[in-house]
């Protein structure tokens, strides 16, 4: 893995964590990152023409009564949208949506920095969260729903199972490895401890914190359909559901394609913010 | 953390969390949290069960045939991303969209045309597990020094035993660290979709404990499961400590 | 300086020499010695050049007297007074540049200051001062990233610089530089330094730099550190670098060091 998994491969490993969990950086093999994750549209429209093709050749075969063209989808959606009924389905979505990754994002950065900057908190936390990170967590959303019924509460808490353990252990490593040299330097020059996290520590690991926080999003984004599957039928888990239902597979279709197409845009929106604002020195490299 | 003059490994931190939920199950009178022992008690018993042994063959068959399409698929494909520009342009993109969407809202989908049964299953694991082995695959083949390509051309290897004796060798590294990760997601995929086709192998489980409220049972399934993840990922994770010592010398 | 606990003879020799080092020992977690019982003093105002096989702990001592590690036996006196942490009348140079790759250089240039809490506008004029110094004006709003290896290490000395430290602790700073660019920096380095008047500690593998650059040079035994010689140098009353790198004393020494390293390589 090239330049963003850096951090986890130079500087000395935490001793006993084993190696073999949750290093789950897929942003650091982006095959798009050496020219840009929308850089050449050219590709992309092909690469788009070949796939949706394909899918509107399967619809017209068909290959099942349950696989609708590419241009019904495209124009369920449509309808959808202009009828409002899809935009009120992500009102109701992105509430757990937002709210898990909010609490995510804030607990998840500060319990990883805690994690990464005292060797006690390391000990207790850290293989909590690797366990984490590393089991199916959605198992326990049953449980979830058990407790807190089927509201809010319950979704929210679905989101926050599923996005919390990458967030954590990302800002956990990046802070954990943050670049020695720096942090030697800094003393070299008698920074104090504060000044040590505050100038040095936190920004050098700001960049691997980010890529966690995406990495929740995305995770989030899983949570909070399956949580609408599973727990109750709101939002787009209902469009997907009552469709289902009374066999309408275009607009079915429609509303997985939009949620796919959606959560794709936001994280590449993330990177790109990543790239623009996390590190100056990186800007059109 | 030390204690007394001796270093303590981190992972027993998670014997303390043990004991907190004993202390927690034993005086607290929650019907979630009940005792950790007794959970112990019912995962000896779980394992006696023969539908708790039923639902594990299942599972594990799908799983099993999940990945292995997941792995033979994944690889090459990935191979293929690494050498061929043109691919790697085509599929560069679906495989960055597909390694971070939802592929949740797709069982659905996989529920009607594949039905609710096995067929559902192993896709899901598949279609979880099968992008991030493609994409570390690809990485690591970018990753291979092309002096060490052009020295097995200089010495008279064919394109085929380039492939074979160098190339995946020395992005072997990548390729079981993406095996590894997309074992992890192929476990969460196969839990997700169980759960959502609900009637088949430990879905069925998970559903008939947390509606009847049996709890110690809902947790012994949750236990083994994660023991099951977690030894998994660690069987890897062996190996690839193993292969990354010879890899170490690469640059 | 006489508020320091040492006893008034060795004040009084402090005087000459700004940093001495005594009976610094080193045993790193795991048994292995890296230093062993090391007596070292080094004069006000001049350069002295560590130097010894790979592995004999050389970076370790520098970084001891930094105050960045900690010696397992032994004492560090700068100024007289022992020392065991940074201090502001010492400052690194860094092998790998320790560049914060975020900040232009100016602010890295600065960063010592600002730790200190120094007003902006005063440490970016300070910082200014020593970027033109080590000929880097016109640089000041790029980033690390954007400078070669050389013009690297030019604004970790400029930040070294920027404190004000009596002493420079240079940890074998052209060692990734390529050899044209060191070459032209080493003269650099030694006019800057007759103006600034410091004393410098100077951690190198190279047998022709040290004896190049320094004043005295300090050979270092293989592990355990020991001190096997000090040699003095004092090449550069010769005249001209193209002179001294053409002078036989200069190949003189270099070859002697070279005789009493040898024994080491086998």
């Amino acid at each position: 893995m090239a330049e963003s998994q850096s951090p986890e491969g130079s500087g000395s490993p935490p001793p006993s964590l084993p190696p073999a969990t949750g290093q789950d950086v897929p942003g650091g093999t982006d095959p798009g990152a050496t020219r840009g994750f929308w850089g050449n549209w050219f590709w992309r429209l092909v690469s788009m023409a070949v796939v949706f093709g394909a899918w509107e050749i399967g619809g017209r075969i068909p290959i099942s009564i349950a696989f609708p063209t590419f241009s019904d989808t495209l124009f369920a959606l449509g309808s959808m949208i202009a009828d409002g009924s899809m935009g009120k389905a992500y009102l109701s979505t992105l509430q757990p949506l937002v709210i898990g990754v909010v609490i995510s994002a804030l607990l998840g950065v500060g319990l990883g920095v805690c994690m990464g900057l005292w060797r006690g908190v390391e000990w207790f936390g850290a293989p909590v969260f690797i366990v984490m990170q590393a089991a199916p967590m959605a198992a326990l959303i049953p449980l979830v729903t058990f407790v807190y019924g089927i509201g809010l509460t319950a979704k929210v808490l679905a989101v926050c199972l599923l996005a919390l353990p990458v967030i954590v252990l990302n800002s956990y490593k990046a802070v954990r490895n943050s670049n020695p040299s720096l942090i030697q330097m800094c003393r070299s020059f008698q920074g104090s401890r504060l000044q040590e996290i505050v100038k040095v520590i936190v920004p050098d690991a700001s960049p691997v914190i980010f890529a966690g926080l995406r990495l929740g999003i995305a995770a989030g984004f899983i949570g909070v359909v399956l949580a609408e599957l599973l727990i109750t039928p709101t939002g787009i888990g209902d469009l997907i559901t009552y469709h289902r239902a009374v066999a309408e597979y275009a607009e079915m279709y429609a509303t997985i394609f939009s949620i796919i197409v959606f959560s794709a845009v936001t994280v590449g929106f993330l990177e790109t913010v990543e790239v623009r604002f996390f590190r100056p020195e990186r800007k059109g490299r | 953390m030390k204690l007394f003059g001796r270093r303590i490994p981190m992972m027993f931190s998670l014997v303390f969390w043990c004991v907190v939920w004993e202390i927690v199950g034993r005086t607290q009178d929650i019907l979630l949290v009940p005792p950790f022992t007794h959970v112990l008690v019912a995962c000896e018993e779980l394992l006696r069960t023969p539908k708790f042994l039923d639902a594990v063959v299942i599972t594990l068959k799908a799983f099993g045939a999940g990945m292995a399409l997941a792995i033979a698929i994944g690889i090459p494909l990935g191979v293929l991303m690494g050498r061929v520009e043109a691919a790697n342009r085509l599929l560069g993109m679906w495989v960055n969209v597909f390694v971070s969407a939802p592929l949740t809202a797709l069982v659905p989908i996989l529920m009607i045309l594949f039905g609710l049964g096995q067929a559902t299953i192993i896709v899901t694991v598949f279609l979880f597990a099968v992008w991030i082995i493609v994409l570390d695959t690809y990485a690591g083949v970018r990753h291979v020094s092309p002096s060490l390509l052009e020295m097995g051309r200089s010495f008279g290897a064919t394109r085929w035993q380039l492939y074979t004796r160098l190339l995946v060798w020395a992005a072997l590294p990548e390729i079981l660290a993406g095996v590894r990760l997309g074992l992890i997601r192929g476990v969460k995929g196969m839990v997700i979709g169980q759960l959502l086709v609900a009637i088949v192998g430990l879905g069925e489980l998970f559903e008939l404990y947390s509606r009847n409220f049996l709890m110690e049972e809902f947790w012994a399934l949750t236990i083994l499961l994660f023991g099951f993840a977690l030894g998994l990922a660690e069987l890897i994770g062996l190996v690839e400590r193993r292969v990354e010592f010879y890899a170490g010398t690469r640059s | 300086m006489a508020a320091g606990p040492s006893p008034p003879t060795e004040a009084a020799s402090a005087r000459a020499d700004i940093v001495r080092v005594q009976g610094i020992s080193k045993v790193y977690e795991g048994g292995i010695q890296a230093l062993d019982g090391i007596d070292l003093a080094f004069p006000e105002g001049k350069l002295t050049s560590l130097l010894g096989p790979s592995g004999c702990g050389k970076t370790t001592l520098l970084k001891i007297i930094a105050g960045l590690l900690e010696a397992s036996a032994g004492d560090v006196f700068v100024h007289g007074s022992k020392v065991s942490t940074p201090g502001p009348e010492r400052a690194f140079v860094f092998q790998d540049f320790a560049l914060i790759p975020w900040s232009t250089v100016l602010r890295n240039v600065a960063f010592g200051l600002e730790l200190r809490g120094v007003g902006k506008n005063e440490r970016n004029d300070v910082a200014r001062k020593y970027i033109a110094e080590v000929g880097l004006s016109g640089f000041e709003d790029r980033y690390p990233h954007e400078l070669s290896g050389g013009m690297r290490q030019r604004v970790g000395l400029a930040r070294a610089l920027a404190v004000n430290a009596d002493v420079l602790l240079m940890d074998e700073p052209f060692s990734a530089v390529d050899e044209q660019t060191r070459r032209k920096f080493q003269e650099d380095l030694i006019a800057l330094l007759d103006n600034e008047k410091k004393t410098v500690i100077f951690v190198t593998h190279s047998i022709e730099e040290a004896v190049y650059v320094s004043n005295q040079v300090v050979l270092l035994s293989r592990r355990p550190g020991r001190v096997a010689r000090v040699i003095r140098t004092d090449i550069r009353s010769v005249g001209t670098p193209d002179e001294i790198r053409r002078d036989k004393r200069y190949l003189d020494t270099v070859e002697e060091i070279w005789q009493m390293l040898r024994q080491y390589l086998t």
